[in-house]
């Protein structure tokens, strides 16, 4: 007869185990008597009663330990409660440790992240390692230059001819703004007309409608945010609206805004290419390098195998006329370089953005290490006060084991109460690092390689940082210790002066190229631009209306007195970007590869910018036959090797040009490059901008409003947006001067961590020698003799800093600098300054300490033993 | 009653281990509260009442006494304490003192 199982499971599962035997023991005896006395069944259900009514708490409850936790706990509390004590007693320290370290671990993260995110370019593309642009190299007379833009004949031909090595192939235009409207609202998006299949190329995520909408002739795709701020909460599939006031088109499709950090981020709309071709003249050909291809190579195909097979793609349809003199090379640019290696010299990748994650990279482990070794010397320095404690704790019964662990979870407390701030620090720069670097960075909290990293790279510098002080203090015999007769080796501070050495060269080389580069900023910025940028404003034409009755516009503004002078041209002054070949001239080299900067402009436009006329005359609406004269820049002239040049016939395709004045030269591209030969003619219609001159004597806000009242008459449409010229010119320094800024801000702070390092050292020392320096007072030692005593140390070790420092950054420095044709030279006195400098702000560290050591009155000092 | 107070299970319980002085356990209280009582008794109650009983020094305890009909396990063997058997002469003291007090008329 056995009572129920699960009863006696469930009064073990329970049950205090003290208390089971006696009470099964019960259980069991009862069972078996109620058997006898009352029945199997009765017996079963009291069993049962009773194993409930013991479930109480009273009886559950586990039985008291004597003894409750067990002694070695109690010796890691004591080793917590130690290392808060050290903490707060030397509270300087403690401060100068934590606060370096948190600021060297917050720049390594910023800069972590800001890298992670460089990298992350474009990968939310699912085909993303298969999609390309099609690329070309042409060579000419002065080089091979790289574009991006392709004919829109290569896509068919890729397709016809090479269709085995490609998915997808896809034309399409460069985004822009347009403007898009529903009846009378009105909204200036940034769209692209592209050929259908680039919506399964990006695979977009289609919330209304389907990915082939687009195949319809005359349809367009809207973003989810386009789709709102037109349609509001309306449905928007299958409704009419215009682009640009011209093309009617019917919304096939909403897409979910594509991600961000992406190439396409910006696209708010994509309207079917053929809108596009249809509004082209018809002898838009090969020769007119203005979209660009796009490609999802195959399945089964490799990048460098299609690169290399579409190589003459364009070269076999130009072979019988001009174009084949440049040699087009097609290859294709995979979109995981699209971001960071877009720049090309020679024909050659040359990196790109690359260069300055590189960059940022490195100064973000230097900072760190800096931070590192910082935290190192300092409590190594530390450390050796604490030589009795290690001698007590070793007389008293420790293990040298227990020792190294008691300091290695010391370093570790500390490096963990570091991180934390750090973390702190970042989340609170974070917005404002975002906005200098243009990024949208957020905290990966959820990204667990974020925690694996940063529990690592904790737990790596608490090892590095505690096995000092965790190895050779663990070795000390406790009797040496505790008698006094413990000395410190002589080269136990051999390594703290090469960390030194190490951090102050790294800061002065951090600070030398800082100045460099500001220095070829400053350099560039000064050279003579060639024209008066000054109260120049432009804005580009959205209205053919504009162009048609440019003549008027212009009267009107001037008639209004606010404004000086009023130009068109078909690319702005501080960027020209059309380039022209094919052009004959007396003396031309045969089958010489010309290339010319053009700038199609309007008769005023030199009197407008004040250009200087170095030869004959500036245009003039007196001459009729300008309409067909040119102005040629000096550099042009140099090109074509005219000795006179004013007068010269230059054939360009049917129509024959004559030169009517030469320019000096005018710094309209890179401005760290030299000009490039350009030609500036007359045209009225082939215009894009208008640029005008505000009158100096009038308030610039009031002439803007009487130029937008004019320009609403013209465009009613679309919104008046321009730019100011000079802001525009100062935007090409924008690249270097965001890094300039940005290594300045790290050179900073990588000369602050290592004077906190140094400072923290420096009284550490000074420290240690109160006797010797209270002897020295007695003896008659003066306090200006004490203080060059006391600093000569640390100068010494500077000075080796600078003798390091400086060959290296020359050469580093003089190798960036080559990239530039117009440069700055490295001048002597860069190195002279940032040396003394470095001198100085030593000095003013160590002398804080050192005075106040000299200051000291011996008597106190020698005072006790 | 100086401070210990005992409920009347509790009592009855500390009656049952003199009764039983010497084989004193869980079962065999029970077994004595239902004859004496005539009334069925939880074993969980039981075993609380003494440890409740223990904690506050009216009886003491040991294991031991281990039999076949058990399957071999032991027994906690309870005894009452000085303490509660003068807890116990004092509670009849207070009952009797009480008796006495009633008038005999009421009585009949």
């Amino acid at each position: 007869m056995k009572p129920p199982k699960f009863a006696t499971f469930l009064l073990h599962l329970f049950s205090s185990p003290h208390r089971t035997e006696e009470m099964e023991g019960d259980l069991e005896e009862l069972f078996q008597e109620r058997i006898r006395e009352v029945g199997l069944r009765q017996a079963q259900w009291r069993y049962v009663r009773d194993v409930v009514s013991l479930l109480r708490p009273s009886l559950i409850k586990r039985q008291e330990h004597h003894y409750p936790r067990p002694t070695n706990t109690t010796m890691l509390r004591n080793y917590l409660t130690i290392a808060f004590r050290n903490l707060t007693k030397y509270k300087g320290y403690s401060a100068i440790n934590i606060a370096g370290l948190a600021t060297g671990m917050a720049v390594a993260i910023l800069i972590g992240m800001w890298v992670w995110n460089e990298f992350a370019y474009n990968k939310s593309y699912a085909n993303y390692g298969r999609i390309a642009r099609v690329m070309q190299n042409q060579t000419f007379d002065d080089g091979v230059k790289t574009w991006t833009g392709q004919a829109m004949q290569l896509a068919p031909e890729l397709r016809s001819s090479y269709g085995s090595h490609f998915k997808y192939v896809v034309t399409a235009d460069y985004p822009g703004s347009h403007l898009l409207s529903l009846g009378t609202k009105n909204i200036s998006n940034v769209g692209n007309f592209m050929e259908p299949d680039i919506t399964e190329m990006l695979a977009l995520t289609m919330l209304k409608g389907t990915r082939s909408g687009l195949r319809d002739p005359s349809s367009v795709l809207l973003s989810e945010t386009a789709a709102k701020s037109l349609f509001g909460d309306t449905d928007p599939l299958n409704k009419l609206i215009t682009i640009d006031k011209k093309i009617p088109v019917k919304v096939t499709g909403v897409y979910a805004d594509l991600p961000a950090n992406s190439s396409f981020q910006e696209l708010m709309f994509i309207a079917p290419f053929e809108l596009k071709k249809k509004g082209l003249p018809d002898w838009v050909g090969w020769g007119n390098s203005w979209f660009q291809t796009l490609v999802q190579i195959a399945d089964n195909a490799n990048m460098e195998t299609v690169s290399a097979a579409i190589k003459d793609a364009k070269l076999n349809k130009v072979r019988t006329n001009d174009d084949a003199r440049f040699k087009p090379v097609m290859f294709l640019l995979p979109m995981s370089k699209w971001h960071l290696y877009s720049e090309f010299r020679e024909g050659v990748n040359v990196g790109g953005q690359i260069q300055y994650v590189r960059l940022f990279s490195i100064i973000g482990l230097f900072v760190l290490l800096l931070a590192c070794i910082n935290f190192m010397n300092l409590s190594t320095a530390r450390s050796e006060k604490r030589a009795k404690e290690v001698g007590v704790r070793k007389a008293i019964g420790s293990v040298r084991k227990q020792i190294m662990l008691q300091f290695f979870s010391e370093s570790l407390l500390i490096v963990s109460v570091a991180f934390i701030l750090a973390l702190m620090l970042v989340v609170l720069v974070l917005p404002a690092f975002n906005a200098v670097a243009d990024r949208h960075i957020a905290m990966p909290w959820s990204n667990p390689l974020f925690w694996i990293a940063a529990v690592g790279f904790s737990v790596f510098t608490s090892v590095v940082a505690g096995s000092y002080p965790a190895i050779y203090l663990s070795s000390f015999q406790p009797v040496k210790v505790l008698k006094g007769t413990f000395r410190v080796g002589r080269f136990a501070a051999l390594p703290r002066k090469v960390l030194v050495v190490v951090q102050f060269t790294v800061s002065i080389t951090l600070i030398i190229g800082t100045l460099i580069v500001f220095q070829q900023i400053d350099f560039a910025k000064n050279r003579p631009v060639g024209y008066d940028r000054s109260n120049l404003v432009s804005f580009w034409i959205k209205s053919d209306n504009l162009i048609n009755h440019f003549n008027t516009f212009r009267e009107e503004l001037l008639n209004t007195g606010f404004i000086e002078e009023v130009a068109a041209t078909d690319s702005p002054v501080t960027y020209t970007g059309v380039t022209n070949s094919g052009l004959e001239w007396r003396g031309k080299i045969p089958n010489m590869a010309d290339e010319f900067v053009t700038l199609r402009v309007t008769h005023e436009f030199g009197k407008m910018v004040g250009w200087k006329i170095k030869e004959g005359r500036d245009f003039s609406k007196e001459f009729a036959t300008d309409s067909s004269g040119f102005v040629l820049n000096e550099a042009a002239v140099a090109y074509m090797g005219f000795k006179k040049p004013i007068g010269e016939i230059i054939k360009w395709g049917d129509g024959t040009y004559k030169v009517v004045g030469v320019v000096k030269n005018l710094i309209t591209q890179s401005p760290y490059e030299p000009v490039r030969q350009t030609i500036f003619f007359i045209n009225y219609k082939r215009i894009s901008l208008i640029t005008f001159k505000i009158n100096p004597a009038k308030s610039a806000p009031e002439a803007l409003a009487r130029v937008e009242a004019i320009y609403k008459k013209y465009d009613p449409d679309n919104e008046f947006n321009y730019k100011f010229t000079d802001q525009e010119y100062a935007k090409k320094f924008g690249e270097e001067e965001r890094i300039g800024k940005l290594a300045s801000f790290f050179a900073i702070l990588a000369i602050f961590i290592s004077c906190l390092g140094l400072f923290g050292l420096a009284s550490f020392v000074m420290e240690q020698r109160t006797k010797e320096i209270g002897i020295r007072k007695v003896m008659g030692a003066s306090v200006s003799n004490l203080w060059q005593l006391l600093s000569k140390d640390f100068v010494v070790l500077v000075i080796i800093s600078l003798l390091i420092a400086i060959p290296a950054t020359w050469y580093y420095m003089h190798g960036w600098i080559q990239q530039y044709t117009y440069r700055t030279e490295i001048s002597w006195w860069v190195f002279a300054a940032s040396g003394a400098g470095a001198l100085l702000i030593t000095l003013l560290t160590v002398s804080f300490q050192s005075i106040k050591a000299a200051l000291m009155n011996p008597i106190k000092s020698l005072r006790s033993e | 009653m100086k401070g210990t107070y005992l409920g009347e299970f509790e009592e009855v319980v500390l009656l049952a281990v003199a009764i039983r002085s010497g084989d004193a356990y869980g079962a065999a209280i029970v077994n004595e509260i239902e004859q004496q009582m005539n009334r069925s008794v939880n074993l969980g109650a039981v075993h609380s009442a003494l440890s409740r009983l223990q904690e506050k020094g009216l009886v003491s305890s040991e294991m031991g006494g281990m039999t076949a009909e058990r399957g071999g396990r032991r027994k906690r063997l309870y005894s009452v304490t000085a303490y509660g058997r003068r807890a116990l002469e004092e509670i009849r003291q207070l009952r009797n003192q009480m008796w006495d007090a009633i008038p005999n008329p009421a009585l009949t």
